[in-house]
């Protein structure tokens, strides 16, 4: 059966990034790559794995979005011009998968809510951010087991690994992250932070995701929850690993991660983009296979 | 050094540095009180914050007695002269924080990153400056680059709008000579406008020495800490460097004695230990490690059986940078597992 057709708006490392995964999808194909700069290595890159670019924005992508059959674009560029690339895509009937922090759809956290977005054919989903990627399953196994009245978390970064895009609109990381922390974590207050560590050689992703429960925590609990959520989200991002915790200290529950990548584009320190655009992935596979079966059909904003 | 008629401003932070050994616990009437003090001693201008900065309040860094907004609101209105500014790390606080400090009547902002990351900085410090503020940005752990390096963070950070650049010793590591070559080429390169800053830590007891190093160089602002309480072993106290301001014949506007007086009867009456270079303050300089780690370490101590200085170098090993305060607690655990001082069943 054939693959859905996939665009990847944005060249940097993210979008580089999705290039890699999206060709080993058994059920989705990149086709074109959409950039700003013509001396991009990540349109460089594409073109040299056989797929179409242009440097002319989502613009120069529109023409071509219905001979070339393309359903789901992916995007990556940033926050601000989020809205824009969506809207004249959709207006094709093309799914867009945000991967911005821009998150005007639904939050999509796979391991936590993938299968509730089944069925709702909507036509911008919002992947959060990395470090909600990272995390949220996190503050999900605590939430699961027992009410939180307040989920924190830490997200640190190598340095060599956040772009242009993140740098310039770090509150919207700050503030989609903590935003889903709640609506996707299930902590009735939610905050994030995030810190940017420039050590050479690069430091791998570190996540700590502190959670204040209502009640005194069901430690037992938790801790077969968090553990159980360490091996689903292995399942897509094999560099997931628990480092210490969960940590019992009165009503706080901590638990500290590491996110490996898979070292597809960057290497592997850069967990947070393999997280990201892994998590992105399988976002768009479960739509395709809504597709492929009749089950969700796309049409074009009237 | 012959410095004498020149004008620095001084900028008090014991309210804001002084809040890390008071974890964040400085009540309202303490900060008024205090606020009042520096006033009355010509303090010109005066940080109130969280420790960490606007939306610092958190568990990673602690939950304050009150919060930004509270303690901004009582405190401004008091002031006779001094003006008040707030400090903020993108990253942890946001645009949003910044309007609600220049909405309680904060004057300025003072934008901080890592010294590489001034990238980070366009939104707070282009917001800032468009809504009329004294807008600084604060390259903290200044000691970790050359200062070549720092001076193209710099030029970001006035690119973006800043109008005065910081020179940070966040880990009180530098000596004279680290403080004279960065802020030298900083007054060499930087537009003439554009004021220059030093902020100390006495982790070393180099806070005086540092800032005249800084003062020499072209820097025209000052931070001090009155009673010299802030982070790790407190910052150059303020009451020690205006007399040695007053001896060398730098102005600085501050009455010696009054600020001497505020340090001994308002500001060392609410430490709750003295904020002094003890075993772990001085590994904090010696090693090049964040002051406000120090509690955090010690509290890592006590949990699970680490030393607080082997825990402080190995964060210093892993060059770990402001904000990393959650991996205070990790890398005791990975320490204390190790060595077998972790209970079975426990992480």
């Amino acid at each position: 059966m054939n693959k859905i057709k996939c665009a990847i708006i944005g060249s940097g490392n993210i979008g580089t990034d999705l290039m890699y995964k999206l060709q080993r999808s058994p059920l989705l194909e990149p086709v074109w790559m959409v950039g700003i700069d013509p001396a991009s290595d990540g349109l460089a890159k594409a073109r040299q794995h056989g797929l179409k670019t242009t440097d002319q924005g989502v613009d120069g992508l529109v023409p071509h979005v219905r001979t070339d059959n393309v359903q789901i674009a992916f995007d990556a560029t940033s926050a601000y011009v989020h809205k824009d690339n969506s809207d004249k895509l959709n207006a094709l009937g093309v799914l867009m998968i945000d991967l911005t922090p821009a998150a005007i759809g639904p939050y999509c956290v796979p391991p936590v809510n993938l299968k509730a977005h089944t069925g709702k054919r909507e036509m911008n989903v919002n992947m959060v951010t990395c470090g909600g990627q990272a995390t949220i399953p996190m503050v999900y196994a605590v939430s699961r087991v027992q009410k939180v009245a307040y989920g924190e978390i830490v997200a640190t970064v190598a340095s060599k690994s956040v772009g242009p895009g993140t740098r310039k609109n770090i509150d919207e990381f700050t503030r989609t992250t903590a935003g889903a922390v709640e609506k996707v974590g299930g902590a009735a207050k939610g905050k994030a932070i995030i810190v940017i560590n420039p050590a050479e050689p690069p430091l791998m992703m570190r996540d700590t995701i502190h959670c204040l429960t209502e009640a005194p925590p069901r430690q037992d609990e938790i801790t077969r929850s968090v553990h159980e959520m360490i091996a689903e989200v292995q399942k897509y991002v094999p560099g997931y690993r628990l480092v210490n915790g969960p940590v019992f200290d009165g009503n706080r529950v901590t638990t500290f991660v590491e996110v490996a990548g898979l070292g597809d584009y960057l290497p592997k320190y850069a967990g947070n983009l393999d997280i990201m655009t892994a998590a992105a992935t399988r976002t768009a596979e479960m739509f395709a296979e809504e597709i492929r079966a009749g089950r969700f059909k796309l049409e074009a904003a009237a | 050094m012959n410095l004498k008629g020149i004008q620095i401003k001084v900028h008090d932070m014991s309210l804001r540095d002084g809040m890390h050994p008071k974890r964040h616990q400085i009540t309202i009437e303490q900060m008024k009180s205090i606020a009042r003090g520096l006033d009355a001693s010509g303090v010109p201008l005066i940080e109130v914050t969280h420790g960490d900065g606007l939306g610092g309040a958190s568990v990673n860094y602690g939950f304050p007695a009150a919060s930004d907004e509270e303690y901004l609101r009582a405190v401004i209105p008091l002031l006779q002269h001094a003006k008040v500014s707030a400090l903020l790390l993108p990253g942890i606080g946001t645009v949003d924080h910044l309007k609600m400090a220049a909405d309680c009547g904060v004057t300025t902002i003072r934008v901080a990153t890592h010294c590489t990351e001034a990238d980070v900085s366009e939104q707070h410090i282009s917001l800032g400056r468009k809504m009329g503020l004294d807008t600084v940005g604060f390259l903290m752990m200044a000691h970790m680059i050359e200062p070549e390096q720092i001076l193209a963070q710099a030029q970001l950070m006035e690119s973006y709008g800043a109008n005065c650049i910081y020179v940070t010793d966040s880990a009180g590591y530098m000596l004279p000579d680290d403080v004279s070559a960065r802020v030298r080429l900083l007054r060499e390169r930087l537009k003439p406008e554009t004021e220059l800053g030093f902020h100390g830590h006495h982790n070393l007891s180099m806070g005086i020495a540092n800032s005249l190093a800084a003062v020499e160089a072209g820097a025209r602002r000052i931070d001090c800490a009155c009673g010299g309480m802030g982070a790790g072993a407190g910052n150059t106290p303020m009451e020690v460097f205006v007399a040695v301001c007053n001896r060398m014949g730098i102005e600085t506007g501050v009455d010696v004695f009054k600020i001497s007086d505020v340090a001994e009867d308002l500001v060392t009456p609410i430490m709750d230990f003295p904020v002094r270079i003890d075993r772990n303050s001085l590994t904090l300089g010696y090693a090049g490690v964040y002051s406000s780690f120090l509690l955090f370490a010690k509290r890592a101590e006590q949990k699970y059986g680490v030393s607080a200085r082997e825990i402080l170098l190995e964060l210093g090993r892993q060059k770990m940078v402001g904000g990393q305060e959650d991996m205070i607690e990790d890398t005791a655990l990975t320490m204390a597992r190790e060595r077998g001082l972790l209970k079975a069943g426990t992480a």
